[in-house]
């Protein structure tokens, strides 16, 4: 006698084969896996459990020579490097610059070369353009990684329910404040090349100020503009423009070659060639990883 | 055995004792965060010897004022732009790093460094 609701082994291949009916072909053949369960570590009390006599003396003898040796290490490493300091010149001196050519040909022939007047913007956005590029996917992969660790680490658990639905106070003072820390982040980023500042101040601001909107009003409305997608949007467009544009850049530019962007008169706003849209793409992209890691290091992500 | 610009160069001085602190802390700490936090002492000291190397004295910051090219009136730039390189990375593994820290306190429901090794011992990974 056959029970009706176990077919048998080759009905349930030959249904699963012809109709694509897996249900019965997985009761059969028992293919329904137990849910994951995580296993909880069981946490011995070292005090307790393998207590031996001899494993401690051991243990307590190492870690009194790891002390010992750790104050040795340690203080002959920073008498070496107390001894290297004392016989550096001075500083502050004078003579600093003829030992070091490079930073005079970048002060004298800076500004006629790039165009900002921000002698380290120029230096940082236009000669070492492929280092602060470097930089930006370090920021980029950060993300990533701390992304990828935390994503399901926190299960359920949600900070949002915390989350103060009506802080009168805060909000007040936030909606008073965001605007301004916002203008004034917008104003670092734009004025990396005639003034002290730049993509990365500017966008720590921006990111800054963000924070401060999304610990103000809640998860609910901050979502609502600046998600995964979105950030991930920004950033990827971002260093996408950033690595296209520069790598353009090294065909005309590099090598004393002529470059059709001209840098421009000095001191306006819109000049030197590429060093305002690179400084506004590394903003971006400095702002969105400030953002993303505060929202994921909360439980319950973005 | 000392050079005479020992108190001459105090910025240096100082950084090099900060980083000396960032360092001990990060070899005797048993705790995680501790450690990380040792691990930024010793970022911010480089970037204050950094920045103090660059300097020099009754020069202003390397924006062009008025025109003026002379390499006489500004300071080092190339220190400033390392500075920077130096904070970017410094960030970024001290998130990494944290979020590590995260997933090993969730796993071992400990913090400090002993423990968590013995009971990684103990499950034979």
């Amino acid at each position: 006698m056959k029970k009706k609701n176990k077919p048998s082994r080759l009905g349930a291949l030959l249904r699963a084969w012809l109709l694509g009916d897996l249900e019965v072909y997985d009761v059969v053949f028992n293919r329904e896996e137990p849910p994951l369960e995580r296993e909880r570590v069981v946490v011995p009390d070292p005090h307790l459990e393998n207590f031996n006599p001899r494993n401690a003396l051991e243990l307590r003898a190492f870690f009194k020579a790891y002390n010992v040796i750790g104050v040795v290490v340690c203080v002959v490493m920073i008498l070496t490097l107390l001894v290297t300091v004392s016989w550096l010149p001075r500083i502050g001196g004078n003579y600093n610059p003829t030992v070091n050519e490079v930073s005079e040909r970048y002060i004298e022939n800076g500004m006629a070369e790039t165009g900002a007047v921000n002698v380290v913007a120029g230096m940082i956005l236009d000669y070492r353009a492929f280092d602060t590029f470097g930089e930006s996917c370090v920021l980029f992969s950060a993300v990533c990684c701390v992304f990828i660790l935390l994503k399901n680490a926190y299960g359920r658990e949600d900070d949002r329910v915390y989350e103060p639905k009506n802080d009168v106070i805060l909000q007040r003072v936030a909606t008073v404040l965001i605007p301004f820390i916002m203008v004034f982040g917008v104003y670092i980023m734009f004025n990396g090349h005639l003034s002290a500042g730049g993509g990365f101040a500017g966008g720590a601001v921006l990111g800054a100020g963000m924070i401060l909107y999304l610990l103000a009003f809640g998860f609910a409305k901050s979502s609502r503009f600046l998600n995964e997608k979105v950030i991930n949007c920004i950033v990827c467009t971002a260093l996408t423009f950033y690595c296209l544009i520069k790598s353009y850049s090294f065909f005309t530019g590099a090598n004393h070659l002529h470059s059709i962007i001209s840098p421009g008169t000095p001191g306006d706003l819109i000049s030197s060639g590429l060093i305002l849209p690179l400084n506004i793409a590394v903003g971006f992209v400095v702002a969105c990883t400030m953002y993303s890691f505060f929202a994921i290091f909360r439980k319950g992500g973005y | 055995m000392f050079g005479s610009n020992l108190l001459a160069n105090l910025e240096e001085t100082v950084a090099i004792i900060l980083f000396g602190i960032g360092f001990t802390t990060l070899l005797f700490n048993r705790n995680i965060i501790k450690k990380i936090i040792g691990f930024n002492i010793m970022d911010s000291s480089v970037f204050f010897f950094l920045a103090s190397m660059g300097y020099i004295d009754n020069r202003v910051a390397p924006i062009i004022i008025g025109g003026n090219t002379s390499a006489e009136l500004y300071i080092n730039p190339i220190p400033s732009g390392l500075v920077l390189t130096g904070i970017v990375v410094s960030v970024s593994v001290t998130a990494m790093m944290l979020a590590l820290s995260i997933r090993l306190y969730q796993r071992y429901h400990s913090l400090n460094m002993d423990e968590i090794y013995m009971f990684a011992q103990e499950e034979d990974l």
